[in-house]
C-alpha cells in the first residue's frame, strides 16, 4: 500500500512539475502576443500590472474566477460544462510526451509524435462540444467552421510530418530531435516547415485562419455563450494548444534542445534553455502574424488547405522518399 | 507580369515584406502615452470644464447679464440676480449642469467681460450625478485654482477672436 502511495506521490509530483511551469508560461505568452501585438501597431501592450505588465494575465484570470459562470437555459448542461474542461485537459495532456532535454521528459513514449498528433486532433471536440451545447446560432456555426477547419489541416499536418519520420526513421520525439545533431531539418525540408508553420496557424485558429472567432461574423464563435471560469479555461487550453505547436514545430524541424551549434561556449547553455528559446522564437513570429495579416475568406481558407498544401506537401514527400531511396540514405534503425 | 506574380505567391515575398515591416515597426516609439502618467498637449482653445473668473482685486466679474444662459443652446445654465449695496448688479446664482452641457463654448464667447470661461481641465469625473450639478461656489473656486492658466490661455487665444 505504502510503496503505491510512493510511486504515485512521485507521479503526481512529476506531473505538478511540468504543468506548473506550462500554465506559468502560458499566462507570460499570453502576456507576450499582447505586448507585440500592441508593438506593431505602435501601442505600449499591457504594461501596468507588475514588471512591464507581466502579472497583466494573472490579472486577467483573477478577474474571471470572480466572474458569475452563465450557463444558458436552453444549453445542454452536461455538455456545456464537459467542453471547456476537455479542451484545456487535451491540450495541457499533449505536454507529456515533450521532450525538454534528452533526460527531461515526463513520459518517453515509442509513438510520440502519434500520441501528439492523436490528442491535437481529439482538441476538435471540445471546441464542437461547446458550439453545440450552447444551443445558439453563432456558437454553432463558429464550432462547424472550426472542426472543417482543423480537420483539413491536420490532414497536411499529418502529411508533413511524414516527411520528417521519412527522414527520421522512429516515431520517437527524442530520436526526432537526435536525428537533427548535424543538420537541422529547416534546411533540407525548409518548404515542409514553411506549411507545417502556416498549417498550425490554421489548427490552432490563430489569424490570419481565425474564422471560428470572426467577431464581425460570429461574434466570439463557439466562446460566445461562455463567461467567467470556463472561457478563461477555453483561453488557456487555446494558448496550451499554441505553445504545444510551436514545440512540436521546434522539435521537427530547429532541432529541439539542440544548441545552434555544437561548440564550446554555445553548448554550455543547458537544453531546456535552447527549447524554450526556440518555442519562444516560433510563438513570436506567431504573434508578429497575427498583427500583419487580414483574415482569409472561408472559401480561400478551404482552398489553401486542400488544393494546395495538401498535393504540395504529397508531391514533396515523394521527392524526399526518392532522395532518400537513390541516395540510399533511408534510416535503417533497429525496426 | 503573370511570372513575376508566381514567384511572388510561391516564395510569400509580399508576406515576409509585411514581416519585416513589422519588426522594424516594433523598434520605433509609440504613438500612444501612459495616460494617467503621461498627458498629451492640451490646446489653450480647449473646451473643458467651466469656471468663473475674478478681477486682481478679487472682485467678481460677473455682471449677470445673463447672455450666457440666453445663448447656451442646451440650457444648462441658471442665473438669479441681485443689485448688490453698492449699486451694481452680481449673481446670487449661477449654475451649471455639467451633465446638459454640450461643451460648445458659446457662453465663453457671449461673456462681455470674460467671466465664464471653459478651462483646459477634463479629468472632472465623478461618482455621482450631483456632484456635477456646479453652483456659483464650485465654478469661482474653480476660477481661482486654474486662474494663471486661464488668463494665459485668453491672452494666446485673444489674436484669433
Amino acid at each position: 500500500m505504502i510503496e503505491y502511495l510512493n510511486i504515485l506521490g512521485s507521479e503526481v509530483y512529476k506531473i505538478l512539475f511540468l504543468l506548473l511551469p506550462i500554465l506559468v508560461s502560458v499566462a507570460m505568452v499570453v502576456w507576450l502576443d499582447r505586448r507585440v501585438w500592441g508593438l506593431v501597431q505602435k501601442r505600449k501592450g499591457p504594461n501596468v500590472v507588475g514588471p512591464f505588465g507581466l502579472l497583466q494575465t494573472l490579472a486577467d484570470a483573477l478577474k474571471y474566477i470572480f466572474k458569475e459562470i452563465i450557463i444558458p437555459a436552453s444549453a445542454n448542461k452536461a455538455v456545456f460544462i464537459l467542453a471547456p474542461i476537455v479542451t484545456m485537459t487535451l491540450a495541457l495532456v499533449a505536454w507529456a510526451v515533450i521532450p525538454m532535454s534528452e533526460k527531461l521528459v515526463l513520459s518517453d513514449i515509442n509513438v510520440g509524435i502519434l500520441y501528439l498528433f492523436a490528442v491535437s486532433s481529439l482538441g476538435v471536440y471540445g471546441i464542437i462540444m461547446g458550439g453545440w451545447a450552447s444551443n445558439s446560432k453563432y456558437p454553432f456555426l463558429g464550432a462547424i467552421r472550426s472542426a472543417a477547419q482543423m480537420v483539413s489541416y491536420e490532414v497536411s499536418i499529418g502529411i508533413i510530418i511524414i516527411n520528417v519520420l521519412l527522414c527520421v526513421g522512429s516515431l520517437n520525439l527524442k530520436d526526432i530531435v537526435l536525428a537533427q545533431k548535424e543538420l537541422w531539418y529547416v534546411i533540407p525540408l525548409f518548404p515542409m516547415f514553411v506549411l507545417f508553420f502556416i498549417s498550425a496557424l490554421a489548427e490552432t485558429n490563430r489569424p490570419p485562419f481565425d474564422l471560428p472567432e470572426a467577431e464581425a461574423e460570429l461574434v466570439a464563435g463557439y466562446q460566445t455563450e461562455y463567461s467567467g471560469m470556463m472561457y478563461a479555461m477555453f483561453w488557456l487550453g487555446e494558448y496550451a494548444n499554441i505553445l504545444l505547436m510551436c514545440a512540436m514545430g521546434s522539435i521537427l524541424f530547429l532541432g529541439g534542445w539542440l544548441p545552434i551549434i555544437d561548440i564550446y561556449p554555445i553548448n554550455l547553455i543547458p537544453s531546456p534553455i535552447w527549447m524554450i528559446l526556440k518555442i519562444l522564437f516560433l510563438f513570436f513570429l506567431f504573434a508578429l502574424i497575427k498583427a500583419i495579416v487580414p483574415r482569409y475568406r472561408y472559401d480561400q481558407l478551404m482552398r489553401l488547405g486542400w488544393k494546395i498544401f495538401l498535393p504540395f506537401s504529397l508531391i514533396y514527400l515523394v521527392l524526399t522518399a526518392s532522395f532518400l531511396f537513390y541516395f540510399d540514405k533511408l534510416p535503417k534503425g533497429n525496426f | 507580369m503573370t511570372l513575376n506574380r508566381i514567384f511572388k505567391t510561391i516564395f510569400l515575398v509580399e508576406f515576409i515584406k509585411g514581416l519585416l515591416m513589422a519588426i522594424k515597426e516594433m523598434f520605433k516609439k509609440s504613438k500612444t502615452i501612459n495616460y494617467p502618467f503621461e498627458k498629451g498637449p492640451v490646446s489653450p482653445r480647449m473646451r473643458g470644464e467651466h469656471a468663473l473668473r475674478r478681477y486682481p482685486n478679487g472682485e467678481e466679474r460677473c455682471i449677470a447679464c445673463k447672455l450666457c444662459e440666453a445663448v447656451c443652446p442646451a440650457q444648462a445654465i441658471t442665473i438669479e440676480s441681485a443689485e448688490r449695496s453698492d449699486g451694481s448688479r452680481k449673481t446670487t446664482r449661477y449654475d451649471i449642469d455639467m451633465l446638459k452641457c454640450i461643451y460648445c463654448g458659446l457662453c465663453q464667447e457671449s461673456c462681455p467681460v470674460e467671466a465664464i470661461v471653459q478651462g483646459p481641465n477634463f479629468e472632472f469625473a465623478t461618482e455621482t450625478r450631483e456632484e456635477l450639478y456646479y453652483n456659483k461656489e464650485k465654478l469661482l473656486d474653480n476660477g481661482d485654482r486654474w486662474e494663471s492658466v486661464l488668463a494665459k490661455n485668453i491672452k494666446l487665444d485673444k489674436p484669433y477672436r
